[in-house]
């Protein structure tokens, strides 16, 4: 086991080096000088050239990797162009929004993803199979903004129950936060549950038709026994990879339903700094992502050697 | 009520399956009658689709949810033909135990092979972990399983598939059945393994008294492990008797195709194998009157106007034929042409 997680680990250290890479070659192939961009068209070229300087944007591209790689591994993030505060403070502030937020959805989709699914799959082809199915189909098709907006008409206008949009913050209690946290949570959690269910019912049934389910039958175990024992966990392994997926795609896909919602999440960070061409803070938080998503897709890799016995053996 | 000890264990009357296929519905199994007593052995034999599966599974009540049993089917007198399937639960694995013929797929991967031994303990006696551990360390034992004590917490893909069909016999005689099916056990293993998994298989139904129905298409397994054999075709039962018999006289024209199609040990170099013309007839279109009338040399168009009855041709000896007197004279002569 372990050194299944150690060959892993040295797999996720070589993604993230290529990652950096890639992000940042591509970021200085940018058109658009950053201290040009800040400084405005009218600037004179000797201002301009002194904040290239200063930003340490002259230096050669070797030596400005490295020192952002320097910087990862210290926490040091540098400065924001636009703002001039540390780039970690400002990620920091927009990430106990958005991972909470990702988290919260992510609960949702699993919960009604593997209900729909299971339910589906166990009453395959039958009335209630067929409903659900329409329903996820509905689900697939729903653009979430749009989802999220009937959302607020309902809860909010109507019933006024939450808020319209904004975050409470965690200061003033847990419960405030998740409450305005809430119906965000739930318009980018519907879609994601839509296909999860849809995965979770192909996979159930895909096991169900194993020969080993006829053989558990034939100890005398009785339909429902059968898929808890002996079908859910082997149907397991699509349904982890799409949940990683997906809850990476909610780290850093939420950008419409952050506006929507007057979120202020990493997806609208990333937005502005590009538009301001502040481009520290999006090479910072891209890495992040990329980070996040080789991280998430690790666990997932670390789940399936415990859930199947045979991964170890096959990847040693 | 027949006196239990000479009432049979098992007794199937006129038992039919209709299936629903992609081709529409289909009879899969018709008018199959036997009866088993208590430690008697039965071999149901014939080409893949000819319903011996179908008939097994109906057996064991696990015939998909759309298909319709008709018929009646007891076990120690009472009807298992539409039971419930929470009471078909308590005797499956517990009196009726079934091998499969994937040992590689019939065990769940995520299980060890001593948690998926002990389940049918624990579900049908009641037994707690331990206890049920103890006992399926003791099962892996009888069945040859080679130190069982500390393989049981493997998984199934860490043994061969002649190891696992061990597991899977162990699991099958758990609770002591009085019943064990066993569905082409050996067809998916090596040749050597083979003669070793009949002999335990053969050893065990001894050795606890048990009543057997061993399905297979290898002639030769049948005749080496049966008291009585029955020879399917398209879902009817073609012949039926004593395995002796069976071989000695072989009544019904497919019994001698099967036995002719047979590859000979000596058979020089550049011999044909001998086949049975055409091919197996689709359930959902099989003909109407004798269901080998298509491919049967002996055939007559009274054969095609209705089926033909089981005509007694020995004790005990049945033929579903109306050309035993020619299929009987000529005997295998007949399937030259």
């Amino acid at each position: 086991m372990s050194v299944f997680v150690l060959r892993r680990l040295v797999t996720l250290l070589a993604t993230l080096v290529g990652a950096s890479l890639i992000i940042f070659l591509v970021l200085d192939a940018l058109p658009g000088n950053a201290a040009q961009m800040l400084m405005g068209a009218d600037a004179s070229p000797d201002a301009v050239r002194a904040l290239t300087v200063k930003l340490g944007l002259d230096q050669p591209l070797a030596v400005r990797y490295l020192h952002w790689i320097k910087g990862l591994v210290l926490g040091d993030l540098g400065n924001s162009y636009v703002y001039g505060t540390p780039v970690a403070a400002l990620i920091a502030e927009r990430l106990v929004l958005t991972v909470p937020l990702a988290i919260m959805s992510m609960l949702i989709t699993v919960t009604l993803a593997l209900s729909a699914g299971i339910y589906t799959a166990a009453n395959h082809n039958k009335l209630g199979d067929v409903g659900v199915m329409s329903l996820t189909q509905v689900g697939i098709a729903l653009p979430n903004f749009w989802f999220a907006i009937l959302l607020v008409l309902l809860f909010s206008v109507r019933l006024q129950w939450l808020s319209a949009g904004g975050f409470a913050g965690w200061e003033d209690g847990i419960w405030l936060g998740i409450k305005s946290l809430l119906l965000p949570a739930i318009s980018l959690a519907v879609v994601q549950a839509a296909i999860l269910a849809r995965v979770t019912r192909s996979a159930v049934l895909e096991v169900l038709r194993e020969d080993f389910v006829r053989t558990a039958r034939a100890k005398g175990l009785g339909k429902r026994e059968v898929l808890w024992r002996h079908v859910l966990r082997n149907a397991m392994i699509p349904v982890m990879t799409v949940m990683g997926l997906q809850f990476a795609n909610l780290l850093a896909g939420t950008i419409v339903i952050e506006n929507v919602f007057y979120l202020p999440g990493l997806g609208r960070l990333i937005f502005q700094s590009i538009a301001n061409r502040d481009l520290i803070v999006v090479r910072n938080c891209v890495m992040l992502l990329a980070t996040m998503v080789v991280i998430v897709n690790f666990v997932v890799d670390v789940l399936y050697a415990f859930v199947d016995p045979r991964i170890k053996v096959h990847d040693l | 009520m027949a006196d239990p000890a000479t009432m049979p264990l098992i007794a199937v009357d006129n038992l039919g399956v209709r299936l629903n296929t992609s081709r529409g519905p289909a009879q899969a199994v018709r008018g199959v009658s036997f009866s088993l007593k208590r430690g008697e052995t039965l071999g149901l034999v014939g080409e893949s689709g000819c319903g011996k599966s179908v008939t097994a599974l109906s057996l064991m009540g696990l015939l998909p949810d759309s298909a319709v049993v008709s018929g009646s089917i007891r076990l120690d007198g009472s009807e298992l033909v539409g039971l419930a399937d929470a009471d078909y639960c308590g005797l499956r694995g517990n009196r009726i135990g079934m091998i499969f013929q994937e040992p590689m797929t019939a065990l769940n991967p995520m299980h060890t092979i001593g948690n998926q031994v002990a389940e049918p303990l624990r579900r049908h006696k009641k037994y707690s972990a331990a206890q049920a551990r103890k006992e399926a360390i003791a099962l892996l034992d009888r069945v040859g399983l080679p130190d069982p004590a500390r393989r049981i917490d493997a998984y199934p893909h860490q043994f061969s598939g002649g190891q696992r069909q061990r597991v899977t016999i162990a699991m099958a005689l758990a609770c002591g059945p009085d019943l064990l099916i066993a569905d082409e056990p050996t067809t998916a293993l090596d040749v050597t393994i083979q003669g070793q998994i009949l002999d335990l298989i053969a050893d065990l139904v001894e050795e606890r008294g048990m009543s057997m129905i061993l399905i297979s298409h290898d002639l030769g397994v049948i005749a080496e492990n049966v008291h009585r054999m029955m020879v399917m075709y398209g879902g009817t039962v073609v012949e039926s008797g004593p395995t002796d018999e069976v071989f000695r006289r072989m009544g019904h024209p497919y019994t001698q195709g099967l036995f002719r199609a047979r590859p000979k040990l000596g058979a020089r170099k550049g011999t044909r194998l001998k086949t049975i013309s055409g091919t197996v007839p689709e359930l959902a279109d099989l003909p109407s009157g004798c269901t080998f009338s298509d491919r049967c040399p002996l055939v007559i168009d009274q054969c095609r106007a209705a089926l033909p009855p089981m005509v007694e041709v020995g004790p005990g000896h049945g033929v579903r034929c109306i050309r035993t007197d020619v299929s009987m004279a000529e005997r295998v002569g007949a399937l030259i042409a």
